[in-house]
């Protein structure tokens, strides 16, 4: 009973460490991606695109992860990570197209950035998934 | 759903955590299942009758 106790909570840790890896890699090669042809190779278009590539293929490695982490878990921490996921990419489009809006009416004084749609998406699904662990406790 | 898993794991001696490594699910699974918050699936309700040697309509009824 032990071991098989232990095999499921070490597949599990397996697969929350690997999914940190691949998302900590994408951070990372964003940010090179990003600020790398604004401070060290600006102009250089050859590096910016083999760095939006590299980070584009590390990115698709940290979906397959994240799926494969869904898959992994049980049932009622799936549910509960699925209903996070409807909530924020509602609140994703209908919250992003809102504000899109409230740029292009001049409501709002700066420009509406996809890094604020981003924010607004990972902290919805950050409360979401915190008020769904707290409903089944 | 109500449900017979707590009175039953208390004749079997085991723990919470004891019967979520036997079915495979976390423990906070097994503890949402007992206190009615969470229904769970038929597989997971035929390793529960299977584990417990009881037909599955013996340890879950509709309320």
């Amino acid at each position: 009973m032990e071991t098989k106790q232990n095999s499921w909570k070490d597949a599990s840790k397996k697969n929350i460490r690997q999914l940190a890896y691949w998302t900590g890699g994408w951070v990372v090669t964003m940010a090179i991606a990003s600020f790398g042809q604004k401070y060290f190779w600006e102009g250089n278009t050859v590096l910016s695109i083999i760095f939006i590539f590299i980070a584009t293929l590390v990115g698709i490695g940290m979906i397959l992860m994240n799926r494969k982490y869904i898959n992994s878990l049980d049932e009622m921490q799936r549910k509960v990570h699925i209903e996070a996921m409807a909530i924020a990419l509602g609140v994703g489009v209908v919250g992003g197209l809102s504000y899109s809006l409230l740029d292009q009416a001049n409501v709002i004084g700066f420009d509406a950035e996809i890094a604020d749609l981003v924010m607004l998406i990972g902290i919805t699904y950050l409360i979401a998934t915190f008020v769904g662990n707290n409903k089944y406790r | 759903m109500k449900n017979k898993i707590k009175v039953l794991r208390a004749e079997h001696n085991m723990t919470q955590a004891e019967l979520a490594a036997e079915v495979e699910v976390s423990r906070q699974t097994i503890n949402a299942i007992e206190t009615g918050k969470f229904d769970p699936s038929l597989p997971l309700a035929f390793k529960i009758s299977r584990l417990f040697e009881m037909p599955i309509e013996d340890i879950f009824q509709n309320e």
